[in-house]
């Protein structure tokens, strides 16, 4: 007789919590000492969580109901994890006009005032280069500058080009990671399950952009810097030996507004909007100005265009 | 199969065999695990910010021990080749130690990867589902957690079944599963590595990993650095041991090394000719490795020193004057572990990423903690072939005979004897 497949699923289930005991009479003797703060049991359920694309909508809000307690735990501030899906119709496209950039850096300590990256170590997901304007080499990486000192720009000869996650069609990373802990959503965002990745950093190697960033230490960020609006798959806070990287925002764009580093950008040289909408001024600027994608060779299709504007402020 | 049970752990007691310098050893091997323990506990307490890594340079040295064991594990094809297709009587001899190599290389390769995660526990998440969610067959990764773990299994069943018909003093026939079994690990060792070859391959956004000559050259350099280890720990076992190990497997050996290493150096040379000589942006990975830029040298050290070994290693080894002698032939053989350690480590894993995919040099150097951890890993499968080959000795030379019925417990008593006048 065939089984139906609520019985299958029955059987899955069942078949996960004996692999669970096994597992987790290994795990214990292996268990973390630091642990000890947070209960035995939500450890346990830390530990077995399931991948986030496999939970129910009930079991996300368990999972979340679940990680809120431990961030209040451990920042004594009520923190908000959401987890909205992606809109129908969005495909979110950011646009970055080079020829007003002033390489200022607000939108990278924006964008860090917003996500919650770790202080120390330091964690920025906007990297700004600045390249010299008559250099025979360019566009050559390698004598670009990325430790220039922002307070002094911009410079007489010289440009500015931030480079962040270019959220491509097809990531180079989301191929790469052998437990599909990166994935990209239905609205072309590329997200991690920080509670899934094993940190083996893979990824990183695949990255054209570098735009992915490793938990080399214990994140550290003062209660108060600590921006309480979260989402799963976005900035909530983060653990050591996990990848991260830039989302859009998620937690924002996913509620209709603009990035932090759209907003913060004091030149207007940040553009944002769906791809999917003609009337958008993403598509305006895609139709209009000369614009160019980094690394274009590598066919990884990225949704972030780079583009010239004529009588820009320089 | 009760009694093949018990048998099987009488057999392991001979590892506890061994007078006081075999003990001496032990201690040396426990006391450098020790040290390895000591600095993990420190990488699990801080993260793998003990490392030198950073995000420029993701992978570092653990990676790199771990590609140059993989070449290890995948070099025992170099004795199964001859030992079992060609039938060579004084490599047959021995192709067992070759096996119980390949098996030790592997599990060093899985300790290298665990002390690269950063979220070991997690590791589970790998495996298929309904257990984990394994990327296959799109994650090169996965495809290397399948291979290593099919070759692993592979060498597991082939060495322990043939050592349990040696002690039922009996013999396998190459017709029978066994045999198919032995000649599928041949494919199998050459994949383990192609895979890892594909996996440095995969990253496209890396050019200096994108040679469609790694995967060739990675078996070619294999081919020299493992069976050059296997060779000298021979020597040491038989000149330690009761094991038999004719000249002429050495030799012969050695022969099929020279042969390896030409490949090897040829496909060197078509390897940098070709990322050298267009000059585009995209040599500028092997200029970093080979000279540096602007000043910033730290791999060009690693690199030379590389291939000055490998070339001497080479001319020592063609000239069967000095391969032939013991003296030459040995300092053939460690120069050519240096090299390919140096050259498949720092001089593959660490340019991939430097400069990084924006153009950023981050100079990167192993810290005490990288050492000190990949030393208890060495350490650790030093004490694992120790273990593995001390169990395999006594069947191997014959000492150790297990019959039906009561000649079983008088095998028992014989090697409990042994254990206990030893150790007097």
């Amino acid at each position: 007789m065939k089984k139906t497949k609520d019985e299958r699923r029955a059987l899955k289930v069942n078949r996960r919590t004996l692999l669970k005991g096994t597992l987790a009479a290994a795990a214990a003797t292996m268990l973390p000492l630091n642990r000890a703060d947070a209960s035995f049991s939500d450890f346990w359920e830390s530990f077995f969580q399931k991948h986030f694309r496999e939970m129910t909508e009930a079991e996300k809000e368990k999972v979340v109901a679940r990680l809120e307690k431990e961030y209040e735990e451990k920042y004594k501030i009520a923190i908000k994890v959401g987890i909205e899906p992606a809109m129908p119709g969005v495909l979110f496209g950011y646009g970055l006009d080079l020829s007003r950039c002033i390489g200022c850096r607000t939108c990278e300590y924006a964008c860090v005032a917003e996500n919650n990256q770790s202080i120390d170590p330091q964690i920025h997901w906007i990297q700004v280069l600045r390249f010299k304007k008559e250099d025979p080499k360019f566009p050559d990486f390698e004598h670009a500058e990325k430790y220039y000192n922002a307070a002094l720009a911009p410079q007489p000869g010289y440009f500015y080009m931030p480079i962040q996650c270019q959220q491509c069609e097809n990531p180079a990373c989301t191929r790469a990671c052998p437990t599909q802990a990166t994935w990209k959503e239905p609205d072309g965002i590329v997200t991690i399950d920080y509670n899934w990745c094993i940190g083996c950093r893979y990824c990183m190697a695949a990255c054209p952009y570098g735009a992915r960033h490793f938990n080399w230490g214990e994140p550290h960020r003062a209660p108060q810097d600590i921006n309480p609006n979260t989402h799963y798959l976005g900035n909530r806070p983060r653990y050591r030996g996990v990848v991260e990287k830039c989302t859009f925002c998620i937690q924002r764009s996913r509620k209709g507004r603009y990035t932090a580093c759209v907003e913060a950008c004091p030149v207007g040289a940040r553009k944002f909007g769906n791809l999917l909408d003609p009337n958008s001024e993403i598509r305006y600027m895609i139709a209009n100005k000369r614009v160019f994608r980094l690394k274009e060779d590598l066919n990884t299709s990225p949704k972030f265009f780079y583009f010239f504007d004529f009588g820009g402020t320089r | 199969m009760v009694q093949a049970t018990k048998d099987f752990f009488i057999a392991w007691l001979s590892i506890f065999k061994g007078g006081p310098k075999y003990y001496l050893w032990l201690a040396f091997l426990a006391c450098l695990m020790g040290v390895g323990v000591y600095a993990y506990i420190g990488q699990a307490e801080h993260g793998l910010i003990m490392t030198a890594m950073r995000d420029q340079v993701s992978w570092g040295f653990y990676i790199s021990n771990f590609t140059f064991l993989v070449g290890v594990a995948a070099a025992a094809v170099l004795l199964v080749i001859p030992a079992y297709v060609h039938n060579h009587q004084p490599i047959k001899k021995i192709v067992l130690f070759g096996e119980l190599m390949a098996i030790t290389a592997i599990i060093m390769c899985i300790l290298f990867i665990m002390t690269d995660l950063g979220q070991p526990l997690r590791v589970w998440h790998i495996l298929p589902p309904p257990i984990g969610m394994m990327h296959w067959p799109t994650s090169l990764l996965a495809w290397d957690v399948l291979v290593l773990n099919g070759y692993f299994i592979l060498n597991v069943i082939i060495a322990f079944y043939v050592m349990y018909k040696y002690a039922h003093g009996e013999h396998y026939e190459m017709k029978s599963f066994i045999g198919f079994l032995i000649y599928l690990s041949i494919p199998a060792a050459i994949s383990i590595h192609t895979v890892t070859a594909f996996l440095y391959n995969a990253a496209f956004s890396r050019p200096f990993w994108s040679a469609s000559i790694l995967a060739p050259r990675f078996i070619a350099s294999a081919l020299c650095s493992g069976p050059a280890l296997m060779l000298l720990v021979f020597q040491v076992l038989r000149k330690v041991t009761d094991v038999e190990i004719e000249d002429k497997a050495i030799f012969r050996v050695a022969t099929l090394i020279t042969y390896a290493m030409a490949v090897n150096l040829f496909f060197l040379l078509a390897e940098v000719f070709g990322s050298f000589y267009p000059g585009t942006a995209e040599s500028v990975n092997i200029h970093y490795l080979f000279f540096g830029i602007d000043g910033q040298t730290n791999l060009v050290k690693y690199i030379w020193t590389a291939m000055a070994c490998n070339v001497t290693a080479f001319v020592l080894i063609l000239n069967p004057k000095t391969r032939e002698k013991f003296a030459t032939l040995n300092v053939a053989l460690v120069l050519m572990i240096v090299g390919i350690y140096l050259e498949k480590g720092m001089g593959l894993v660490i340019p991939g990423f430097t400069p990084d995919v924006l153009g950023e040099i981050y100079q990167y150097t192993p810290t005490a903690t990288e050492l000190l951890v990949s030393l208890g890993v060495w350490a650790t499968g030093a004490m694992i072939y120790t273990f593995l080959v001390k169990f395999a000795i006594p069947i191997h030379t014959g000492k150790l005979r297990f019959a039906s019925g009561e000649h079983a417990v008088t095998a028992k008593r014989a090697v409990i004897d042994d254990v206990t006048s030893e150790k007097v």
